[in-house]
């Protein structure tokens, strides 16, 4: 268990004092994965480094299964570092080692005899799947196949805690999602708690349990992915989830309301049935709704149809099927 | 050393070409010797100037202006007057102020400064963020420096012996004045003091060969080893 308490990092520069991060309170439990979320500037990239302390915070403690490693000894905290996994955006490579001795490092780094290591190593590049690039040098791998290798390097010490900093920021849609599936994968088999750090959404909603919204230095929201997705309560968690109004011609939408799905089941086809009902159209302007774990979150604007009657019918529906709704003036 | 040089007199006779031979020889050596001893040293300056530099990764202000001073006031002092000013060292280490083996010790003291720099010029070449894993994996400084460090600068390291080599090559003349050999001592003692021209320009076409084979080599070296290049790797 990772409990950060009132962690605050203050930078000087030639400027001035530049807050990054301001009073952060958080706790990761054992087993989870945990996304931290916001705009870049918004301080979540020290907050990750203050977790090894690779920034020194300025206040406060990082509580790491019960140590605060914020008054350790330097030996100590080595000792530490090796519990915790760190992934990098730009994959940090050893440019001048091959795939095989990239992931031996840390094994060496702790005393493992040289076959010790290869064998160790081999089995963790046999789970990120790239057996066959073995003795390939990083610059000849892709991006996605970098960030694989950098995965099996930060498992190699067994490490029971892996911290993601911007870990798929530099990757193509694709690849992303193929190393976020990695991540949960060996969140589930081996148990490795992991902190991901991100600024796309997609990244939270596709692998993480529980979210904290960054915004200016602070958390201003924190909680279930789910939770915070059906019903965001800051400005930022609505700036990040909802979809942007802008988008939607609003010359159409003279009588609209908006649905808010939050997690009902996506098998239940809500708008069909609603429609069957009520026995009336409804013009759909805008939907965004995604499926997280088999449940539907998300948002859809409707434009109801021009009599009275209809609109209260449409009303009634939804409030029976317990679906919260706005109305939206335009 | 000595031995070979015997063996070269011995060998080759007493002719022109012998101490052409003999020359090249004298030169070649006294350049990588004075080049390795000036490594030795240099290696550990230049670690020591590049980790404590500001948020290097032992900085330390104090450690890291006094020696930026010190290794700047031995670059600034001409050669010919640091080998004036150093003589008692050579005495100390070879027990005399001249010939080749002290040259050798000149040699080494007036490169140490630079060979310092050209280091600390390569360390910090090594990306930040590879350094950052590193230390995020519970690296100590020492493994820092032999196994992440001097690995991954290794192509520039080479690089920079092959600059460090013509630089120090390009002192080698100055035996002429603490009677040393070789073929830069042979150019000013026979081809211009005796206005042998030949002599000369042979000596200075020889020299232009050594330096073109070593820069080469060198450069060949660190390429051939740099895995940056995605040709060199299969």
């Amino acid at each position: 268990m990772i409990e950060i308490q009132n962690l605050s990092k203050i930078f000087n520069s030639k400027s001035g004092e530049v807050v990054a991060i301001d009073g952060i309170n958080c706790t990761v439990h054992d087993g989870e994965i945990f996304g931290i979320i916001g705009l870049s500037g918004a301080g979540k990239s020290t907050l990750v480094r203050c977790i090894n302390l690779l920034e020194r915070p300025t206040k406060g403690k990082v509580i790491i299964d019960g140590t605060d490693i914020t008054g350790v000894s330097a030996k100590e905290l080595r000792r530490i570092r090796k519990n915790i996994g760190m992934i990098f955006q730009g994959f940090n490579l050893l440019a001048q080692r091959n795939v095989l001795e990239n992931v031996m490092f840390p094994l060496r780094l702790v005393g493992k005899s040289r076959a010790a290591a290869i064998k160790k190593a081999k089995e963790l590049i046999e789970i990120v799947g790239l057996s066959d690039r073995i003795n390939n040098y990083p610059s000849q791998l892709s991006g996605g196949q970098k960030q694989r290798v950098a995965i099996a390097r930060a498992l190699a010490t067994d490490p029971k805690y892996l911290l993601c900093d911007e870990a798929t920021s530099a990757l193509d849609p694709t690849t992303t999602t193929q190393i976020l599936e990695l991540l949960k994968r060996i969140n589930s088999e081996r148990g490795v708690t992991v902190i991901v750090i991100t600024h796309e959404m997609r990244v939270i909603e596709q692998i993480c349990d529980r979210v904290a919204v960054l915004d200016k230095s602070h958390i201003v929201e924190l909680g279930k992915v789910s939770e915070v997705f059906a019903n965001p309560q800051s400005d930022m968690a609505k700036e990040l989830i909802l979809p942007k109004n802008g988008s939607v011609p609003t010359s159409l939408a003279r009588k609209a309301i908006r649905i808010t799905f939050d997690g009902r089941s996506s098998f239940e086809p809500v708008i069909s049935n609603m429609i069957l009902e009520c026995r009336c159209t409804v013009n759909i302007l805008y939907a965004d709704t995604k499926d997280i774990g088999g449940k539907a979150f998300g948002q859809m604007l409707l434009q109801l149809p021009e009599d009275e009657n209809s609109c209260l019918r449409i009303r009634s529906f939804l409030e029976s099927r317990q679906i919260s709704y706005t109305e939206e003036a335009v | 050393m000595t031995a070979l040089t015997e063996f070269f007199e011995r060998f080759l006779g007493n002719g022109l070409a012998a101490d052409y031979c003999l020359a090249i020889w004298e030169t070649v050596y006294i350049t990588l010797l004075g080049t390795a001893i000036a490594y030795i040293f240099g290696m550990v300056l230049g670690v020591i100037l590049y980790g404590t530099a500001q948020g290097s990764i032992f900085s330390n202000k104090i450690v890291n202006s006094v020696l930026g001073i010190i290794i700047n006031i031995f670059r600034s002092v001409p050669f010919i007057i640091l080998l004036i000013l150093t003589q008692p060292v050579a005495k100390l280490i070879v027990r005399t102020k001249l010939g080749n083996p002290a040259f050798i010790v000149y040699l080494s003291i007036a490169a140490i400064p630079f060979v310092a720099r050209m280091v600390e010029s390569s360390l910090k070449e090594v990306d930040a963020g590879v350094i950052e894993a590193a230390q995020a994996m519970g690296c100590n400084n020492f493994q820092l420096i032999f196994k992440v460090l001097i690995p991954e600068a290794k192509p520039s390291l080479l690089t920079g012996a092959a600059i460090a080599f013509t630089t120090i090559l390009g002192y080698t003349p100055m035996t002429y004045l603490i009677g040393g050999g070789g073929l830069g001592n042979m150019a000013i003692r026979f081809g211009i003091y005796r206005f042998n021209a030949d002599i000369m320009y042979v000596s200075s076409i020889l020299l232009i060969l050594i330096v073109q084979i070593f820069q080469e080599g060198f450069t060949i070296l660190g390429n051939m080893t740099d895995r940056r290049r995605r040709n060199n790797n299969r």
